[in-house]
């Protein structure tokens, strides 16, 4: 056992983990200053609701629809030329961000759409009988009354981007994907590979687990 | 007399479902005035509950006009709206407390959607609210560790934080059990006397109107067919949909009660006896004095809003009616003949 894992650069796989989890907190952070601004107006502008917009919603939707649709691996390939515009390269854990965001933005807007159709109608009623400015329905009423579907939205937007950020290793992205796909793959090194897969397995275990736990901790029903 | 509070003239409501146009209100006049408790009452689907909805405008009247407090409602601003909402509380059938939120913070939110933030002034006017509504060891639960009346309670607390004018009741007590329903129509009382605020409250039972109403509506397929002092429209109602809300609430049967009259001889007159009245001696000398002889086909003594009545349906048998009629109406009877 001990000599399957002899040849593995551990020091490697240590500067690997640390380029995936930068990877992984660079873009959430972008992702959810997008996406729940975006979820926010696709929920308020949908059918029956505050700013019920047809036209709007239906354009947003497209946009969204459009950019799940799109296999990340191709996303990354199409985006190259917007990545180099903003941040210079679209080599490393900078490089990988944007293409990140855009893929997973979007994703994170649906599931934020999700978490506040499920908030009770008459709760949103009962805030503009009380003279709630828009401001104040969407900051004291939605998101507080959302928040453990939000939690979970997180969660699963983070899970989707460990994969994404794995797959961003194939054209030069860094982090657990690219030495996967580098070592484990070309060079037919088996070991670095599974432990490469161990430690993504890991590291979804641990979100689902956080993720979890904020949602119990929140919990009010 | 002072002007209306609020005013509702030839008031329309349509919904558009894709092509279709539903009619949910016609032709609505009402005049609601300060500081009484004004009921609307009508089976589901009447518009009661878009009705009430038109005083804070959560619904927009499709024609008619809407004035409150010398404010032409439907002229006002988004700014103007908001000001506005804040002098009308709201209550709701299923509450609508916010889950996230303590009972405390429930009850502040109005304070601070109207923009106290300051600490001194917002604590305050909460443990002042909690306290006058028992809530002040509940401050720090949240809802869903709450009964229903508890609730409720909050809710009536939370709709009273900004001091409005008016509180609109959709159905407060739908949701709860006989009990709770007693106590929480026993607050509205009291609240309306307390705070000289105005209630508009809608409901689908009888009961409701008569414990706390002064005046009641009757909405029947979006239109008002019947309007007036509680005790008139439920001791004299004239149109049929009054009548049938009436016989409901009183539960009883109009065929069955249809085939007891017909079994019985003579002339059938309904006596209706409000006030002290109700405990008056009277069948027994006035039987004696005109000589006629009398069999109770039904009877009833109840209160509205505190105030006793008794109903009762008589047939009358022999003797001299013309007296018997004099007598009652001596006695302050309203009689009324059947058949």
């Amino acid at each position: 056992m001990a000599l399957w894992f002899r040849d593995i650069d551990w020091g490697q796989i240590a500067q690997a983990t640390l380029e995936t989890l930068q990877m992984l907190s660079g873009s959430l952070v972008f992702v959810v200053v997008l996406g729940l601004p975006l979820g926010i107006v696709l929920f308020l502008t949908g059918n029956g609701q505050r700013w019920a917009q047809p036209g709007v919603y239906r354009g947003l939707s497209l946009l969204v629809n459009v950019i799940r649709s799109m296999p990340f691996v191709i996303l990354l390939i199409l985006l190259i030329p917007v990545t180099v515009a903003i941040t210079g390269t679209s080599l490393g854990v900078v490089g990988a961000i944007p293409p990140l965001v855009i893929a997973a933005a979007p994703f994170f807007a649906r599931l934020v759409e999700t978490a506040l159709r499920e908030v009770e109608p008459g709760l949103i009623e009962a805030a503009l009988a009380m003279g709630a400015s828009d401001a104040q329905l969407i900051m004291a009423v939605l998101l507080p009354e959302a928040r453990r579907g939000l939690i979970a939205a997180v969660t699963v937007t983070s899970i989707a981007l460990v994969s994404d950020a794995a797959m961003s290793g194939a054209i030069g992205g860094g982090g657990l994907g690219d030495l996967a796909i580098r070592y484990g793959y070309q060079r037919f090194q088996t070991n670095v590979m599974v432990v490469t897969v161990l430690l993504l397995l890991a590291l979804v275990q641990t979100l689902q687990f956080i993720g979890d736990r904020l949602v119990v901790h929140f919990s009010r029903k | 007399m002072p002007p209306p509070l609020i005013e509702l003239v030839s008031i329309a409501k349509t919904y558009k479902t894709g092509k279709t146009e539903v009619p949910a209100l016609q032709d609505i006049n009402l005049e609601i005035e300060a500081g009484e408790v004004f009921g609307v009452i009508g089976p589901s689907g009447a518009g009661k509950s878009s009705l009430l909805r038109l005083i804070n405008l959560l619904e927009k009247p499709t024609s008619g006009r809407l004035r409150a407090d010398a404010l032409e409602l439907t002229a006002l601003n988004p700014a103007g709206l908001r000001r506005w909402r804040r002098q009308v509380g709201m209550i709701f059938q299923h509450f609508n407390l916010l889950t996230s939120k303590t009972v405390a913070e429930n009850v502040a939110l109005p304070l601070r959607f109207a923009g106290i933030r300051r600490g001194p002034e917002l604590r305050e006017r909460v443990t002042e609210l909690l306290a006058r509504f028992d809530l002040s060891t509940l401050a720090q639960r949240y809802p869903a560790q709450l009964s229903g009346g508890q609730k409720q309670r909050v809710g009536i607390a939370r709709a009273l934080a900004c001091r409005p004018k008016i509180l609109l009741c959709d159905e407060p007590t739908s949701a709860l059990d006989p009990q709770t329903t007693k106590a929480v129509l026993a607050l509205l009382n009291a609240i309306n006397r307390e705070f000289g605020l105005t209630i508009v409250l809608i409901t689908h039972e009888m009961d409701v109107i008569r414990q706390v109403c002064d005046r009641v509506a009757v909405l029947d397929g979006g239109r008002c067919v019947e309007v007036g002092p509680v005790a008139e429209v439920l001791l004299h109602p004239r149109h049929p949909a009054t009548r049938r809300l009436v016989l409901e609430s009183e539960k009883v049967d109009e065929t069955e009660q249809g085939k007891d009259l017909a079994q019985s001889g003579g002339p059938i007159f309904r006596l209706t006896l409000r006030g002290e009245a109700t405990y008056e001696p009277l069948l027994g000398s006035v039987a004696q004095a005109a000589g006629v002889d009398y069999s109770i086909l039904s009877g009833r003594i109840d209160r509205i809003k505190g105030v006793p009545y008794g109903q009762l349906t008589l047939a009358l048998v022999g003797g001299d009616l013309s007296t018997a009629l004099a007598q009652f109406a001596e006695r302050g009877v309203h009689v009324e003949r059947l058949r």
